[in-house]
């Protein structure tokens, strides 16, 4: 359960604004897709929701404290990322990719403890690959793959859950299977999730709210018949109505 | 990729190793019995690290008896384990040997055993970190310039033709170390000073100061006429020279770099999906590489201060270690320097059997028909 308060959040590299004066609050539970053409500051302002961004004006607050007061490894207790696809340098098991997400828990001197173990037995179950714990990541799919790395961040027990564009390169299959998960956490457990979309619609369908950035801005925030309207969205990804109909934004009837 | 036959669920599994990844004893059958069998799995790979350790600890003291028995003057087992009970543990033991096994057990042999084991420990660990740090396989201790540092250092140390003492050390040992030192510094500062911290930037440099210092090194070998033979000798490794002295000042900085990054080894594994991953996981990420690769790179540079450039050691004990135990660091970390330490120490014993070869020889011709074997043995899962 977290309250997630952005105010003025901005954002430049070398003198060029890729994220300006972002406003943004989401409750507990509360499912959030964000989508805009390449460019327009998506994963910038996920970078600032997890602190990455050390150089970003305004503030983030989680549940009333600012980011950079709980430091790196207390937001690591509040915020799960959801790792990209990459290559892991060395054989590994399912089970000991997904315990990673243990390490802010973990007792330094102690190891894992039983919760621990708990945590990542439940995280497995939950995307599903139990029978695959004990294989090596780099023999799986990249949709068992990209499974396992939101096992990962499920393990991580942390009340905000962001992923960016976690169903590129993924089969429809598992393309729905990450978006019900998404779903279930939110409503069931209350996580709230904020997800980087470039699949309109697969935010329309399963996300109940729709920001949509450009050039940096917050252009419209709200729920997706409106966000995602051709009137609206068409101009900023600089599609033709029509077309972005077939993309999955608002059917043109709406 | 592997050809395995992955065993459907329900199946009956025939026990095909898991392929890339160390069988840990575990049934593989456990996969079609849920809860007890797979527990029994669980536990028994929980208790492959400590097999392992327990394995790595019984070589370790085997290659100590033997290698303070043998030499060119034999000492019969019996004796040598009278003499450490005697002199370590105040056993009252009837003398019943020469007095110069004891001196040669004290002053030349255990020195000498003891230095190779803290080496091949300290390059070792520091070959893990270095490894997980960078996410390169092919990293070892000397990717950060450490290596051309200190051989540059020492041939600068061995042309200087006066004789200079100092903590027990000669000066091409300590220009060894300062100049592993200072290399490293330099490309750190470098790395940063391009705005380029990136991981590969980190590694471009290093090679770069490397070649240079490289360069140096050469022109120093041109101008060594006499001393052209002890460069060499320091480039390609060797205990020969081994002495207390030296031990007492390149333990404690093994040990206890070592000791330390065996306790920060989670954050090596956090940093196995990149460093934005490992800042999610709430390490700080700037202060850990720095504090990760700065221990690495002081126990590097006291072992080569120590022996000379051994190669292949921290290269190759801590994938040995991953095809052993797998991937996780709080295992390999540790227990790459309980193998390296033996592996070392062995090869050590066996350079000096035929009179006295150079142990980084030694290290390349046993340690890579030997990796290559289990390399093989690992069904070419384990990629490099």
């Amino acid at each position: 359960m977290t309250q997630v308060v952005l105010r003025g959040v901005g954002l430049a590299y070398g003198g060029r604004e890729v994220l300006v004066g972002v406003d943004l609050t989401l409750g507990p539970g509360e499912r959030l897709a964000v989508v805009g053409p390449n460019g327009a500051g998506k994963s910038s302002l996920l970078r600032c929701l997890t602190g990455l961004a050390a150089e970003a004006r305004g503030s983030v607050e989680l549940d009333g404290r600012p980011l950079a007061v709980l430091g790196r490894s207390g937001i690591a207790r509040r915020v799960a990322v959801v790792p990209q696809l990459t290559m892991v340098p060395f054989a590994m098991r399912v089970e000991a990719l997904v315990a990673l997400g243990r390490i802010p828990h973990e007792d330094r001197w102690r190891g894992p403890s039983a919760a621990d173990t708990a945590a990542v037995e439940r995280a497995i179950e939950r995307v599903g690959l139990s029978e695959l714990r004990r294989r090596d990541v780099r023999q799986l799919s990249l949709g068992e793959r990209q499974l396992a790395l939101v096992a990962l961040a499920l393990a991580q027990e942390a009340p905000l859950l962001i992923l960016d564009e976690p169903t590129v390169h993924l089969d429809i299959r598992h393309r729905v299977r990450i978006m019900e998960l998404l779903v279930q956490l939110a409503e069931q457990d209350g996580v709230t999730v904020v997800a980087v979309l470039h699949d309109l619609a697969l935010a329309r369908h399963f996300f109940p709210r729709v920001a949509l950035l450009d050039h940096g801005r917050l252009v419209a925030d709200g729920p997706p018949d409106t966000v995602l309207a051709p009137g609206l969205a068409g101009p900023v990804f600089g599609v033709a109505p029509d077309l972005l109909a077939v993309a999955g934004g608002t059917p043109l009837g709406l | 990729m592997s050809v395995r036959s992955a065993p459907e669920v329900g199946l009956p599994d025939v026990g095909l190793p898991e392929v890339g990844l160390p069988d840990v004893g575990a049934p593989a059958a456990a996969a079609g019995h849920p809860p007890l069998a797979r527990s029994v799995a669980r536990l028994a790979s929980a208790r492959r690290p400590l097999l392992v350790a327990l394995g790595g600890l019984v070589a370790l003291l085997v290659v100590l008896l033997l290698g303070l028995a043998l030499g060119s003057v034999a000492i019969p087992l019996p004796d040598t384990v009278a003499i450490l009970a005697h002199r370590l543990l105040g056993w009252p033991v009837v003398q019943t040997w020469p007095s110069t096994y004891e001196t040669i057990l004290f002053d030349l042999r255990l020195p000498r055993m003891l230095l190779a084991m803290c080496v091949g420990l300290g390059l070792s660990v520091a070959g893990a970190t270095f490894q997980g740090v960078l996410r390169n396989p092919l990293a070892d201790p000397y990717v950060l310039g450490t290596a051309s540092g200190a051989a540059l250092g020492a041939a600068i140390g061995l042309l200087v033709p006066v004789p200079v003492l100092l903590v027990g050390l000669g000066l091409a040992q300590l220009a060894a170390f300062v100049g592993a030192l200072l290399a490293v510094g330099l490309v750190w500062r470098l790395a940063r000073a391009a705005a380029l911290d990136s991981l590969s930037s980190v590694l471009l440099t290093g090679y770069a100061v490397g070649a240079l210092l490289a360069a140096g090194l050469a022109v120093a070998m041109v101008v060594s006429g006499t001393q052209l033979r002890q460069i060499v000798a320091y480039l390609l490794g060797s205990f020969a020279t081994a002495s207390w002295s030296q031990l007492v000042v390149a333990a404690p900085l093994i040990l206890i770099g070592s000791a330390l990054l065996t306790f920060r080894s989670r954050s090596l594994d956090a940093f196995l999906l990149g460093e934005e991953t490992a800042a999610h996981l709430g390490l700080d990420v700037g202060r850990e590489r720095l504090l990760l690769l700065g221990l690495a790179s002081l126990i590097t540079a006291a072992a080569v201060a120590s022996a000379g450039l051994i190669g292949f050691v921290g290269l190759v004990v801590p994938h040995v270690v991953r095809l052993l135990v797998g991937p996780g660091a709080r295992a390999v970390v540790p227990l790459s320097g309980l193998v390296g330490a033996t592996f070392l120490a062995a090869c050590d014993l066996l350079a000096r059997m035929p009179g006295e070869l150079p142990v980084g020889i030694v290290t390349a011709i046993v340690g890579a028909p030997f990796f290559l074997a289990l390399l093989r043995s690992a069904r070419a899962g384990y990629e490099l």
